[in-house]
């Protein structure tokens, strides 16, 4: 197996375990660190397929994996702002329900 | 630049100008910055749909770079049928929210760049003519659709909206392996040229399966529509609107541009069979869904599951006669259900609440807001005259005509279950009962009754427009030059 090839399968691999991580747990902190693993995983792919001829280097996956790196991390970032403010209501009703 | 390089930048370009000077310029120029984007991109889509309609589809490189590295958009019959779906329910609804989010409350500041940069992507992604921006188009519209989704705050609403982005970055990191997939193996990105290049093959039918699923996820396709009735019910009412009509649309316009010109002969095959048995089950459930609801706004959404579904058909039914169904479909159901929606939030903001059973006597307090209810819901139950009925008559026609009559029963039930739920609606609307008191309603403002009246005129009108649609469909049409 050459190199390129490798690491594309450590991409779909690293997919797979995303994925599987996304499913099986509940907590949603657990659930987006799964969905980042995954796209880690699709934009190796895409690295490894920059060199799929040994000699040259194709750009094109790696102008595709930098767009996708600032999508992904636009994404994490609203992800983690939308469960802290979950976060927060639920403490915040737990306290209220706990105060009456 | 040139005329028609404006006339396609000018679409994408102008919303995403106006977004931030909506963010800076505040509550007075609102209306006017809005009336600019509305004129501005009409002007523009007339100017490319009289290029589209006399010379072809037409094809233009951003800054002249050209594919593969430069950015290329593309219009055709279809593309400028969406754009002009998204004009039309775009600025209707945007006329709703001006006086929806007209007390000054900290939600409509955040509305309006948001939905400018949903529009934006709309428009892209229509006019996106290689599977990697259409990528960027459908994140973009994802990171604009999950906050307006989550516009209230409200615990509910933020859970659906949570729950909404989850299943949606998903489907993206599907859809993007698919593409990874698909360039490894063509060394292309550009549709026109995989149309050519790709081969049938394990690569490929990877790919296809990737690219499917991702979509089917973001489209809400039975058993992947779990996220779209919380979220949009618990929307704004104008934001609901805009989900429901256009939103969920360009996730099922990418997976007709992948399956009929990435691959243009997986349509026949068993994939075919199997799309349009998700449709069926999709239009089955999502109606039963409907009919069981307790409150308004999510019979609403349940019933856009159902109506989604009618369009999967269009694998099973790949002629000429389906593909104008299922296209008619997107546009009909687009103006209906954004009527829908903004009947129901005129419900619920009259009584406060919008529980069905307890809807006794709304007919009498607010009869145009009734009246646009049954309106709407003549395409969704598919009952003449109505683009909604045209549609549905055209993917029962192509059922018969290619010999496949289980679809035609599924269409027919699916008919018989929508006009269940709707009558349901209307019958506790309508009747009040005698010993009952009216309600006591807080009467919306004229405006919010008259546009979604606008709409859903607008969607029975659709059924009356036969020749222009169908002219502005063959072009570029997979199936161009055959009658449906």
């Amino acid at each position: 197996m050459n190199q390129p090839l490798f690491f594309a399968w450590v991409g779909a691999a690293l997919f797979g375990i995303g994925l599987y991580g996304l499913l099986v747990h509940g907590h949603l902190m657990r659930k987006i660190v799964a969905l980042n693993v995954m796209g880690n995983g699709v934009f190796l792919v895409f690295i490894a397929l920059a060199r799929r001829d040994p000699l040259v280097t194709d750009p094109i996956p790696h102008a595709m994996v930098l767009t996708g790196l600032v999508i992904s991390v636009s994404a994490t970032a609203f992800a983690l702002v939308l469960l802290k403010r979950l976060a927060r209501q639920a403490q915040a009703q737990e306290s209220s329900e706990h105060d009456s | 630049m040139s005329f028609t390089a404006a006339a396609a930048v000018v679409p994408v370009l102008l919303p995403l100008l106006v977004a931030p000077l909506m963010l800076l310029l505040g509550q007075r120029s609102r209306a006017a910055l809005l009336i600019i984007t509305v004129i501005g991109i009409g002007w523009a889509l007339l100017i490319l749909n009289g290029q589209v309609l006399e010379l072809g589809p037409q094809r233009y490189a951003v800054g002249g770079w050209g594919a593969p590295l430069g950015i290329d958009l593309y219009a055709d019959g279809l593309a400028m049928l969406m754009l002009w779906l998204t004009w039309g329910v775009g600025s209707l609804v945007s006329g709703y929210a001006l006086v929806y989010f007209a007390h000054g409350e900290a939600k409509a500041e955040r509305f309006w760049p948001i939905w400018l940069l949903l529009w934006m992507s709309l428009n892209a992604l229509f006019l996106a003519a290689d599977i990697f921006n259409l990528y960027v188009t459908l994140e973009l519209l994802t990171l604009a659709a999950v906050p307006l989704a989550a516009l209230t705050g409200e615990t509910e609403a933020l859970r659906a909206s949570m729950r909404y982005l989850l299943f949606a970055l998903l489907g993206s990191f599907c859809y993007m392996l698919g593409v990874a997939l698909l360039y490894g193996g063509f060394g292309t990105l550009d549709i026109m040229q995989l149309g050519w290049l790709v081969t049938p093959g394990p690569l490929a039918w990877v790919a296809l399966a990737l690219i499917t699923l991702g979509l089917l996820i973001k489209a809400a396709i039975f058993p992947f529509h779990v996220w779209l009735p919380p979220a949009h019910a618990n929307a704004p009412t104008p934001v609901s609107a805009l989900l429901s009509a256009l939103v969920v649309k360009g996730a099922l316009y990418l997976l007709v541009r992948i399956w009929f010109q990435v691959f243009p002969n997986a349509g026949t095959l068993v994939a075919g069979q199997l799309l349009g048995l998700l449709g069926a089950m999709a239009i089955l459930y999502g109606s039963w869904q409907a009919l069981r609801q307790v409150r308004l706004k999510l019979l609403v959404a349940y019933s856009t599951v159902a109506q989604l579904g009618y369009f999967l058909l269009v694998f099973p039914l790949a002629n000429a006669t389906g593909w104008g169904g299922a296209i008619l479909q997107l546009l009909s159901h687009g103006f209906a259900k954004a009527a829908l929606f903004l009947a129901a939030g005129n419900v619920l903001h009259a009584l406060g609440h919008d529980r069905i059973a307890q809807l006794h006597g709304v007919g009498m307090q607010l009869p145009i807001t009734v009246f646009t209810f049954a309106l709407a819901g003549i395409g969704i139950m598919s009952m003449p005259p109505s683009g909604g009925f045209l549609a549905k008559w055209l993917l029962l026609r192509a059922a018969l005509e290619s010999g496949q009559w289980w679809w035609a029963i599924v269409l027919l039930c699916g008919g018989l279950l929508a006009a269940t739920y709707v009558f349901r609606v209307l019958g506790y609307a309508l009747l009040a009962p005698a010993e009952q008191q009216l309600p006591k309603v807080v009467k919306p403002a004229l405006t919010l009754e008259l546009i979604p009246l606008l709409l859903a005129l607008i969607s029975v009108a659709i059924g009356f427009v036969g020749m222009p649609y169908l002219t502005l469909l063959d072009i570029g049409s997979p199936f161009s030059g055959q009658q449906p």
